[in-house]
């Protein structure tokens, strides 16, 4: 078992590919999402599903936002977040806002309304306007460099590719379900009907002659950038020193991190809150890192279960 | 449509009528379009500001924000007062942000088969143990009722994992692998070597009801020392595979199945030998049930602490085995094992109370592993079990550095 971890302090940067047995294998290659510039076009989803053949996921009017994706799940692969929040300024404090109401937590929630053609808060008096601000991200299945959802398959259709991607194969598949519940970002999915687990391939088909993934190539923003992890990497710190300097101090980077629970992510994000508000785990582990500290445990129920047999005959007459 | 997506329409019908009963609004508060205007209609929010620095915190939580106390959770804090058990509440209710409180996690998609297969795999394993113990220690009626369970159990836990497959045409693909960093593997080869090994002793026992001529003489005669051997192999995998289980259920980021990964092995096994004793019970004339008896006594024991360490030393995500379905089954479990337990050692000359122990026994076993599961799957409907800790962890290690 390679542990990443024992590495991170290494020189060389540990490439699953190369892990996986891969000889020569390709730079890793990934995503990073820049949420300061997403635009909630959605082009990506669409993008997704066109060129993968996603199946739709029907019309279900969710009442969040301009969200009626909702989530990633088997039949989306791409998933932009809208999130409306009131920015507390200082110097705005009228008393007793009217339409605000008190969350539980004493903090006041501002209701903005069914999304209308107008910006929400705008809709009224110059008086009326609010200051809140507009979080939009799009998700994506993050190709980790520990996958839990590829640690656990039992029957080899998820495998790790030359770029250090994770992609089902679907004629292997046989609908176990255990990746979905290994998953610790809660992406990969089982299809209702289907029976099989779909997930974001980071367009394997595509990348493996030079394309761009369809998402990355239809955002009008480059709020999806799809290049050579380290390049990324390196593009993904330089634009939050500039967001720093320009007084963005609330961006941050999400997944970029080799040393963290799964290794670092290939596809990762620059956030403008913290990440559970966009839906993500603060801070995902890989399940399978405690797996030998599980086993032992088992090893030692097992064996009190065949002293507690023992016990039982050896332990009176009849 | 995705049949598992959340209710959020009612969440937000529910915020909706939170504002109009807040009086924002002079609007009705059935009529959604006038809950459109209400923004509009209304003086402006001013964002009390409360608290936290403009600067690098975080914003104040928005209508995505989340706290313990609010909607859903008054029921299951309700529940928890009424609790039987008095178990005062750990953890108390933190506030946390979500994405319109929705689940982090895909909550699991394995059904009732999973939780199922829990219970007969490890009746089938508690079997084996008793019948070769039964095998060795001369008592032939146990060692019958210990096979034929056995194979019961592992038959019908073949059937139940081929049945909750997306794809059950394809269960063989399981076998192109072996991989060790899968529990799922691992117990798909477990049961493969105990299958029919337990198949076997447990077709050997009718070798006294085949002819004494002929081909099946020959039988009858090979028979009952190859169901010696097997019957030992199957006890020798037996407690791989009623173990196994529990680190298949905690190798997740199921929050509550995955924090129990040290005690769940424990719970599991002591389940599988209460429900193959209890069995035994049934099967067994109370006069030569006595091995039974103790080793009813012996998976109870296990049992229950396991499972009391499971509710008590896990923090927040112990929190889904106290409370909802998960709270009821566990709480039953509990129940019916203490009774089971007390039935066989004090009507131990009694025919009828024997087999009810033995009955109370293997119905504690599946009370326990459903409970088990539900409190799996609602740990992993619900943010707050994913976020919370998570944080937890986050402080604990930015506590660590500045130290």
């Amino acid at each position: 078992m390679v542990d990443p971890e024992s590495r991170s302090g290494s020189p060389v940067a540990f490439d699953p590919a190369t892990a996986a047995g891969w000889v020569d294998a390709p730079p890793r290659m990934g995503f990073f999402t820049d949420t300061s510039v997403c635009i909630g076009c959605k082009a990506c989803e669409v993008a997704c599903k066109e060129w993968n053949g996603v199946p739709s996921s029907g019309l279900d009017l969710l009442g969040m936002s301009y969200d009626n994706t909702g989530a990633l799940t088997a039949n989306s692969w791409r998933h932009v977040a809208f999130v409306e929040q009131p920015r507390p300024s200082g110097d705005d404090d009228s008393p007793g806002g009217g339409s605000a109401v008190a969350s539980s937590s004493g903090a006041p929630v501002e209701f903005l309304g069914m999304p209308g053609a107008a910006p929400p808060g705008r809709t009224g008096s110059a008086h009326g306007r609010s200051d809140f601000r507009w979080l939009m991200m799009s998700d994506v299945c993050k190709h980790c460099t520990r996958a839990g959802c590829l640690d656990v398959c039992p029957t080899g259709a998820l495998f790790r590719t030359e770029f250090g991607t994770v992609v089902v194969q679907e004629d292997i598949c046989n609908g176990c379900g255990y990746c979905v519940s290994a998953c610790p970002y809660g992406v990969i999915d089982r299809r209702a009907g289907d029976g099989r687990a779909w997930k974001c391939t980071l367009c394997y088909d595509r990348i493996g002659v030079g394309m761009t993934p369809a998402c990355a190539q239809a955002c009008p923003t480059e709020s999806i950038q799809y290049g050579p992890l380290d390049e990324l990497r390196d593009r993904a710190a330089a634009r939050v020193a500039t967001l720093h300097e320009r007084g963005v101090p609330e961006a941050r980077l999400y997944g970029h991190d080799p040393s963290d629970g799964v290794g670092g992510d290939g596809a990762f994000f620059l956030l403008l809150d913290e990440p559970e508000v966009y839906g993500l785990p603060p801070d995902p582990q890989v399940p399978t890192r405690d797996l030998p500290r599980m086993w032992r445990r088992a090893g030692v129920a097992a064996l009190a279960m065949a002293a507690g047999a023992v016990v039982a005959f050896l332990g009176g007459r009849r | 449509m995705n049949p598992r997506r959340l209710p959020v329409g009612e969440r937000f019908r529910r915020f909706r009528d939170r504002l109009g009963a807040a009086g924002t609004t002079g609007a009705p508060s059935g009529a959604a379009p006038g809950a459109a205007s209400a923004p509009g209609d209304g003086p402006p929010t001013a964002p009390g500001a409360t608290g936290g620095s403009v600067g690098g915190a975080p914003t104040a939580p928005g209508a995505d924000a989340r706290t313990a106390s609010g909607g859903r959770d008054g029921e299951g804090r309700g529940r928890r007062r009424r609790g039987r058990g008095g178990e005062e509440l750990a953890v108390p209710p933190a506030e946390f942000r979500s994405y319109y409180g929705r689940p982090i996690l895909k909550p699991p998609v394995w059904t009732w088969e999973i939780a199922a297969y829990l219970f007969t795999g490890g009746l089938a394993a508690g079997s084996s143990l008793l019948a070769a113990g039964a095998q060795l220690t001369g008592r032939p009626a146990l060692r019958r009722a210990g096979r034929l369970t056995a194979l019961a159990g592992v038959t019908a836990s073949g059937v139940l994992l081929v049945m909750d497959l997306g794809r059950p045409e394809r269960f063989h693909h399981m076998l192109r692998v072996a991989k060790p960093t899968s529990p799922m593997s691992v117990g798909t080869w477990i049961l493969t070597a105990y299958g029919p090994a337990a198949g076997l002793a447990a077709v050997a026992e009718v070798a006294p009801l085949l002819p004494e001529r002929g081909p099946l003489g020959l039988a009858r005669r090979m028979l009952p020392p190859l169901g010696r051997a097997a019957g030992l192999a199957a006890a020798g995998i037996a407690p791989a595979l009623g173990t196994y289980t529990a680190v298949l259920l905690s190798d997740t980021a199921v929050p509550s199945w995955h924090g129990a990964y040290p005690d769940l092995p424990l719970v599991f096994a002591g389940s599988a030998l209460a429900s193959g004793a209890g069995m035994g019970l049934i099967a067994v004339p109370p006069t030569q049930a006595g091995p039974a008896r103790r080793l009813a006594v012996a998976g109870a024991g296990l049992e229950l602490v396991g499972a009391h360490r499971v509710q008590t030393r896990l923090g927040l995500v112990a929190e889904p085995y106290r409370i909802g379905r998960a709270g009821r089954l566990l709480r039953a479990g509990r129940a019916l094992t203490v009774v089971g337990v007390a039935g066989a050692l004090l009507g131990a000359r009694s025919r009828v109370v024997s087999a009810f122990s033995g009955a109370a026994l293997l119905a504690a076993s599946v009370a326990t592993r459903f409970g088990i599961f539900h409190a799996g799957v609602a740990s992993a409907r619900d943010p707050r079990y994913t976020v919370l800790p998570q944080r937890e962890r986050l402080q604990r290690r930015a506590d660590e550095q500045d130290r």
